[in-house]
């Protein structure tokens, strides 16, 4: 029996691929050194957070040689003259605004996209822009949460209050229970804006068939069945006439979810319109300000419990920053007050928050997308109450995990899919023993006492999370085995680093029983598989992962139905080794048959093609007295399958963190960080572990570093990477201790729960109370209400909390 | 407004490609596109991310941070250019597919380019200088862990007698 690939740590396929500079990112398709087909965009953005605009002069640009067409607002007809979707609307979404694909008549933040100049090549598009005159009234801006909040100026004039959307939601009677409570704390916590910053920006290139009347997409995105929909809408095409090809995505990280991008719509457009390819790529500038951040909130979180720190009553607002539109609706806020939870049972809940408009980027999910806000909020939370009570941390967090034998647990709330947040497995006792165990938890005060006789303070730090992970609707799989008994699998999600191609065909060859080597996985192509949803929510292994299993599955009912036809052999006596089909248990030279075989005899001929193929025509199979293909069967050894679950399935995890803090500078140095992390069966533990890893450095960079600063006028000034402080390996610690746990999910046929954003969830949360601890040995009055916390800030809170 | 072209002669991977391009053109435009070596990527455009790193004459160099003009007489070496003759793998290569070094794969090349220079100049790094070569470099994926693991396997590989050209020499 072949060894099982599931839960090994299988190299990755792609990488031969990258490693020889062969990787196909979008802005290297249709790239030829003897051709000069290819037409490349640039785009106008606005330098104002807030104006009217009063004219575009486009003149000078049309005659500029080089310069094939220049579009405005008013060149735009039909759907594409229409906001761009709103996509995913939700009844609490009371005003929801979206962007044109062009500015109409007003600019709502520095960077929205005014004028799509198509020319020979980026250089020549880029002098074109700096050509357009456009006239501005400027109007004042609305930057940051308090300033939304207060109202004073409005985002969109026909908006109330800059509120988008107001949402409640309740579970018990918090405020009753509140009043009741031994104990009672009020915090008031802000966390920054933050972005994906994936390394390739945004892009995307077009190319128009005349002859076919088809539209063909390359685009960086996490959706390629979201884009297709998208684009047919706005050119008025049929889903039909148009494909769109995922190809290597140089990170994603969140934002690459949000579509279509004004971009992703006007590429196709020129495209057609001008009967040439036309590709944009973004640069990095533009990323910043035109992409999309996430993260800013602020939040007053009111809290009731008992002598030992249990939850009587969480009482929670919040105010969320979601940018000048809202294009993906609620998620982000949804998920920061469902998933706030955590581990925890807090009997009374009511969370309230406000969607905020303010005159910057929009506000799109970034890994975690929302989470780790929420875990933020209650993390503090939980300090906050040992603190009160000169508890353990590790004490009050335990005295309000849901136990091992509570689960399925219902939290009576709505989670981002509109489905009851029911929690299916895990083990938060457990997980915390690990925990303290791997970071030294025990042994810290003893550390802790020492260092501080050298002079030195060190404090340690935890925050537990709980992830939903691979939310529906649903994903498929097609897999087909060729006549060569190659395995061709497809699935409609997409892929930017996470190894899809790998785990996909760890997946492939266990179920099949086929050489790894010969199963090839091909993502986010509507032309292999066209139903599907995206690459988001730490969902790829869940929903495809699954998708996948069940198709191969099918495929193999089939290959087995055939073979046992072909051998005179019980399909129930078959198995599938190396490709090929045998009796099991026999020896070597009993009668099997190779999978491709099996495949040339699944497809009937009448005419043969090959040596092969001569076996499957009229005259060598099937019995004459019955068709060719049996009714309820179809030609070809293949298997699709869809998965869609009922509900999403709850990943969680645990970090701790040792910092040590200057008591002159303020610098801020990780000692030691570790991760206990389930999520649930592993396909690939090497795969896993880099998930883990680069989720920490960007929960690092955020607790620690990454800000969006804006000034008051709206503009973004540090958007670039000398001024956005985007970790090196400088500042990432040397070596992240992990530790899993499995807690298989109930929910899908491999037990799988998703890794992807873990990572990043509550390293801000643990940051903050690491920071905190080690500041408390020198300031017992010390506390740490806003993340992310730079040396300059610490060093301020210093003297702040000590005057 | 007619751009002038200026006849270049580039040598890149051992290879000579003429081109004629603008004085503006940057070199990791023409690796790009006029010689459609792609396997050299642009993050920033401004010299911090290190994606488009080349080997000028063997040392590092932000191909985003220098015009294509200016790379002719000297000899550069791209992504391309690290795999051996055969179409294997070169060591520092070989060591990030081993350890896991890469997600995305997009800023990768940059990291091979750097390491294969730092490995030729210092073929024992200490843990703290295997670290210390890639300090330039921006991830997004990897935290890093794992790239440091790599450049450490590389020095390994290296020093087994299965190097490259560019590595060994």
């Amino acid at each position: 029996m072949t060894t099982k690939l599931m839960g090994q740590k299988v190299q990755r396929v792609e990488d031969q691929r990258f490693l020889r500079g062969k990787g196909r990112y979008v802005d290297d398709i249709l790239v030829s050194p003897d051709s000069t087909e290819v037409l490349h965009a640039a785009v106008l953005r606005s330098p104002h957070a807030h104006a009217r605009i009063i004219d575009i002069d486009v003149d000078a640009v049309l005659d500029l040689e080089g310069v094939h067409a220049v579009w405005t607002y008013d060149d735009l007809t039909g759907p594409m003259a229409e906001p761009l979707p709103l996509l995913i609307p939700h009844p609490a979404l009371t005003h929801s605004r979206t962007q044109y694909a062009l500015a109409k008549d007003e600019v709502n933040y520095v960077g929205e996209a005014i004028a799509f100049v198509v020319a020979d090549d980026r250089y020549l598009a880029e002098d074109a822009l700096g050509l357009i005159k456009v006239t501005y009234e400027t109007l004042p801006a609305v930057v940051g949460v308090d300033a939304a909040r207060a109202a004073k100026q409005l985002v969109h004039e026909d908006v109330p209050g800059n509120i988008g959307a107001r949402l409640e939601q309740n579970v018990g009677d918090a405020p009753a229970a509140m009043a009741t409570a031994p104990h009672r704390l009020e915090l008031d916590l802000t966390i920054e804006r933050s972005a994906c910053t994936p390394m390739e920006g945004r892009g995307t290139v077009a190319r128009w068939d005349p002859d076919t009347n088809r539209l063909q997409l390359w685009t960086s995105t996490q959706s390629s069945t979201g884009v297709r929909a998208a684009v047919a809408v706005k050119l008025g095409l049929d889903l039909g006439q148009v494909d769109v090809i995922t190809p290597d995505v140089g990170g994603g990280f969140g934002v690459k979810i949000n579509h279509p991008w004004p971009e992703e719509v006007l590429v196709p457009l020129a495209a057609r319109a001008l009967g040439r390819p036309v590709k944009f790529t973004e640069d990095r500038r533009e990323h910043f300000i035109s992409a999309a951040h996430e993260r800013g909130q602020v939040q007053h979180i009111e809290v009731g419990f008992d002598d030992d720190g249990r939850l009587i009553a969480l009482d929670v607002q919040f105010w969320h920053d979601h940018g000048a539109y809202t294009p993906y609706g609620l998620i982000v806020p949804i998920i920061t007050s469902t998933q706030l939870l955590g581990p925890y049972k807090p009997q009374n809940y009511r969370v309230v928050f406000e969607s905020l408009y303010t005159n910057t980027v929009i506000v799109t999910p970034y890994r975690g997308a929302g989470r780790p806000q929420g875990c933020y909020a209650m993390e503090r939370t939980m300090d906050a109450i040992a603190r009160y009570l000169g508890k353990d941390r590790t004490e009050v967090r335990a005295a309000n995990f849901i136990q091992p034998d509570e689960f399925p647990y219902d939290h009576q709330l709505v989670f981002q899919d509109g489905r009851p947040l029911v929690y299916d497995s895990g083990d938060y006792p457990a997980s915390l023993e690990k925990l303290k165990k791997l970071v030294g938890w025990e042994e810290f005060p003893a550390f802790q006492k020492e260092m501080a006789e050298q002079g030195r303070q060190v404090g340690i730090g935890l925050a537990c999370y709980v992830e939903g992970t691979g939310v529906g609707p649903y994903e498929g799989a097609h897999v087909h085995i060729e006549t060569s008994g190659k395995v061709k699998v497809a699935t409609g999600l997409t892929t930017q680093g996470q190894g899809h191609a790998t785990v996909f065909a760890q997946l492939v060859a266990d179920e099949l029983g086929v050489k790894f080597e010969d199963v090839e996985v091909v993502t986010g192509d509507t032309r292999r598989m066209p139903y599907a949803v995206g690459t988001f929510a730490s969902r790829a292994a869940v929903m495809s992962g699954s998708a996948i299993h069940l198709a191969a599955k099918r495929a193999k009912e089939k290959a087995l139905r055939i073979a046992a036809d072909a051998l005179e052999a019980d399909e129930k006596d078959l198995e599938i080794v190396d490709g090929v089909v045998r009796v099991r248990g026999t020896s070597a030279d009993t009668p099997s048959i190779a999978l491709g075989t099996v495949a040339v005899l699944s497809n009937p001929l009448r005419y043969a093609f090959d040596e092969a193929s001569q076996a499957a025509t009229q005259f060598s199979i099937g019995d004459p007295g019955k068709p060719p293909v049996a009714e309820d069967d179809e030609p070809g050894l293949e298997g699709k399958d869809f998965y869609s679950p009922d509900r999403a399935t709850f990943a969680s995890g645990m970090h701790a963190v040792i910092v040590e803090t200057d008591p002159d500078t303020a610098e801020i140095t990780i000692l030691k960080y570790a991760v206990v992390h389930d999520c649930g069966t592993i396909i690939n533990p090497m795969i896993v572990e880099g998930q883990i890893h680069g989720g920490v450095a960007q929960g690092i960079g955020g607790a620690l570093y990454e800000r969006m600063v804006y000034d008051e006028s709206g503009q973004l000034l540090n958007a670039s990477f000398m001024d956005f402080l985007m970790p090196y390996v400088t500042e990432i610690p040397d070596g992240i201790e992990i530790d899993h746990l499995v807690s298989p999910s109930p929910l899908n046929p491999l037990g799988i729960k998703g890794a992807g954003e873990a990572g990043v969830i509550p390293t801000a949360a643990a940051f903050a109370s690491a920071i905190e601890d080690a500041e408390r040995q020198v300031r017992p009055e010390a506390v740490i209400t806003a993340m992310p916390i730079s040396p300059s800030e610490l060093y301020t809170l210093r003297q702040e909390q000590s005057a | 407004m007619t751009e002038d072209l200026h006849e270049v002669r580039l040598s890149v991977n051992g290879v000579t490609h003429d081109v004629r391009v603008p004085a503006r053109r940057l070199l990791s435009d023409a690796l790009r596109h006029d010689l459609a070596l792609t396997g050299t990527h642009v993050g920033c455009e401004h010299g911090v991310c290190g994606a488009c790193t080349v080997l000028i004459d063997g040392a590092p160099m932000r191909a985003c941070l220098m015009f294509a003009v200016s790379a002719e007489g000297h000899e550069v070496t791209t992504v391309e250019g690290l795999t051996r003759p055969d179409g294997s793998l070169g060591p520092v290569q070989q060591a990030f597919a081993e350890c896991h070094g890469l997600q995305c794969g997009f800023c990768t090349p940059g990291f091979l380019t750097t390491i294969t220079a730092c490995l030729r100049e210092n073929p024992n790094p200490t843990h703290e200088e295997a670290r210390d070569m890639i300090s330039g470099n921006l991830c997004r994926c990897t935290g890093y862990q794992n790239i440091v693991a790599s450049v450490e396997r590389a020095a390994e590989i290296a020093r087994g007698g299965s190097a490259s050209q560019e590595a060994a020499s």
